[in-house]
């Protein structure tokens, strides 16, 4: 009997390369233009934190209603999961 | 002695030390004498709760003054922290989903436990354990180094071996409610740790730079500072050379921080797959923080900072950079309150370091060869001793040894833990590797890696009269290889050039090469490559499915 495969794939799974362009440094490595007296090479990477929260949240939102779950789907907030905080 | 800081510091801590203890009944389930109830807090964690722990687990108090020191001496390079924690979260983003459904279907504790079903082989699933038990060691011993920094600042530095006696007392209590509480102390104790350390850094990063003239003004000062010392390689910018050593140090971090083990307790700790990818969403909170302390070794230059002197050793200290900006520059009661931030933010992580490492000793050692037929119970109580002796190794390591190992042996235990990659991350995805192609792959990046790490040496500076300014190092000075140092057999395929590289990617890059030949000459030998006990739909089972096994089951 074949085993069961173990991959599932989304091509949203693909979002997930994006914040993977931050390592290319000769892009930033500059000093201007500056932004609140900040040089080029440090505001540019604060800018990639949103950026990588935006990826990682629309491949969790887009692939939830995937059959992942077996019982039952996620439809609770963050504070019914949240046992041990009541 | 500042005594506004120490009774406000010594509050904090009392504050925590009870919570410890009280801990131990916090949702507490039926009973604590089992290691899913002890080691990973009834395996029910939700989102809030896991977004305290693991932020306070992997942004650790060693992190907190370590990053911003090394931006003081060298500046851009030190900033490598912000990337490498931007990056980390898509990265592990699906690898841990699924390694906590594989762990909750089949009752795992620690990787090692998964690459035992994975393989079923308990001589891979040992390398692992001991991998995981190394490197975490050294980084355990880092948390005493960032704790000790705050206290040498408070005035409590002693010299000799009696002046390790504060570090000693902290660590005795917190050696104590890890006993008794498991892993449910640091999680209840991180809500006051996370909850300091944003108030005192959001604080910081509004109020220091408006008092030094504004960021403008504190970089071009850095700028002066770097273009005057000796060291050519710092800078408020990189420099040609050390790019891909940003880009590769950042990647090969990435890579290697979910694979400690104790990044994995908290993931494991949690109640379901929501859960996790919550966090996956939520935790870079923590890196915009990360990138706002590294900026405050630039405000250190600014405010003229200079590193205390560490009594034991001597030498000027430079991870008490960030606690002597704080107070001098900030009133001595609040100076009090982000002292505690730094000493209760080495508490957490050091306590799940060694429920870890202990989780690992009394899995994969333990119950694998000294004691086959551990009852739960017994488990749990070898667990609980286990921490104990982990701790006190650390504190050890610190008091009588130079604290510089500790640091050496953290450079190192990141190269040796990305070693075991293949064996843990990509055994998620598939099982094409064979063990015998993981096993020997392991010992050619570790052996490699380490080999790579020994010869990197820094030479002396001298400035421009000829005073040496830093002793120079020939072993383990730092983790940037020079391509011109990459030999395969004698041959040098980038012979001449002076860029450098993170020797992690490198030695990973041979395991896997290896990992690879050796798999091709088994599968044509049809060597017999273990059974596999996980099944393609365990890696997908969600909280509440059929599939998963009951918490603290007997």
């Amino acid at each position: 009997m074949p085993r069961p495969s173990s991959l599932r794939w989304s091509n949203w799974n693909l979002l997930l390369l994006i914040p993977l362009l931050m390592l290319v440094t000769p892009w930033f490595n500059s000093d201007g233009p500056r932004l609140f007296g900040l040089p080029f090479f440090y505001w540019y990477q604060f800018a990639w934190v949103p950026v990588g929260v935006v990826c990682v949240g629309l491949v969790y939102v887009k692939t939830r209603n995937a059959a992942v779950a077996e019982d039952k789907p996620d439809l609770l907030g963050v504070d019914d999961l949240d046992e041990g905080a009541k | 002695m500042q005594w506004t800081e120490l009774i406000v510091f010594s509050a904090l801590f009392l504050l925590v030390t009870v919570l410890g203890f009280v801990a131990a009944r916090w949702q507490a389930g039926s009973t604590l004498d089992h290691l899913d109830e002890w080691g990973l807090g009834g395996r029910k964690f939700g989102s809030w709760i896991t977004w305290f722990l693991v932020g306070g687990d992997l942004y650790t108090a060693y992190t907190f003054v370590a990053v911003p020191a090394l931006v003081f001496g060298a500046g851009a390079t030190g900033f490598f922290a912000l990337p490498y924690t931007v990056i980390l979260y898509p990265i592990v983003f699906l690898p841990l989903v699924r390694m906590w459904s594989v762990s909750r279907v089949h009752g795992y504790v620690t990787p090692a436990d998964f690459v035992r079903g994975r393989y079923g082989s308990h001589w891979l699933a040992l390398l692992i354990a001991i991998t995981g038990i190394v490197a975490t060691m050294p980084y355990i011993a880092l948390q005493l180094v960032g704790l000790e920094a705050v206290l040498r600042t408070m005035g409590l530095n002693g010299s000799g071996v009696l002046g390790h006696a504060p570090l000693f007392v902290a660590f005795v209590i917190l050696a104590l409610y890890t006993y008794q509480s498991g892993l449910r102390a640091p999680a209840l104790i991180a809500f006051v740790k996370d909850t300091l350390i944003y108030i005192v850094i959001l604080v910081a990063v509004i109020y220091l730079p408006a008092k030094f003239g504004g960021w403008g003004q504190i970089f071009d000062t850095a700028q002066v500072k770097y273009d005057a010392s000796p060291q050519k390689s710092d800078g408020i910018l990189l420099n040609a050379n050390n790019q891909l050593q940003y880009a590769t140090l950042a990647l090969g971090s990435a890579l290697a921080l979910f694979l400690y083990p104790h990044s994995l307790t908290g993931i494991l700790a949690s109640r379901g797959r929501n859960v996790i990818k919550r966090n996956m969403v939520a935790l870079p909170a923590y890196s915009l923080l990360l990138g706002l302390l590294a900026m405050l070794g630039f405000v250190a230059i600014s405010a003229g900072v200079k590193p205390i002197t560490n009594q034991a050793t001597g030498r000027a200290d430079t991870n008490t950079v960030i606690p002597v900006l704080f107070g001098q520059e900030f009133p001595a009661w609040f100076a009090g309150i982000a002292f505690a931030a730094i000493g209760i933010g080495a508490l957490v992580p050091a306590a799940i370091m060694s429920i870890a490492a202990a989780n690992l000793w009394t899995r994969n050692v333990y119950k694998e060869y000294l004691k086959k037929d551990a009852t739960p119970k017994q488990e749990a109580k070898q667990a609980k001793i286990a921490s104990l002796v982990v701790k006190f190794g650390a504190v050890a390591f610190i008091v009588f040894i130079d604290p510089q190992f500790s640091i050496d042996l953290q450079l190192i235990g990141g190269v040796m833990i990305l070693q075991t990659l293949p064996a843990v991350a990509i055994a998620l995805y598939t099982r094409w590797f064979h063990v015998y192609g993981l096993v020997i792959g392991w010992f050619v990046g570790m052996g490699w890696g380490m080999w790579l790490l020994y010869n990197i040496g820094t030479p002396e500076v001298r400035d421009a009269a000829g005073k040496v300014v830093t002793a120079g190092r020939p072993h383990f000075a730092g983790s940037a290889l020079a391509l011109d140092k990459l030999s395969l057999f004698g041959w040098q395929p980038f012979a001449g050039s002076t860029v450098q590289v993170y020797v992690g990617i490198v030695a990973v890059a041979a395991n896997l090469v290896v990992a690879v030949l050796v798999t091709l000459v088994a599968k044509k030998l049809h060597v017999f490559n273990g059974t596999d006990e996980t099944n393609g739909e365990d890696y997908h089972a969600d909280e509440g499915s059929s599939r998963v096994k009951p918490v603290a089951a007997h």
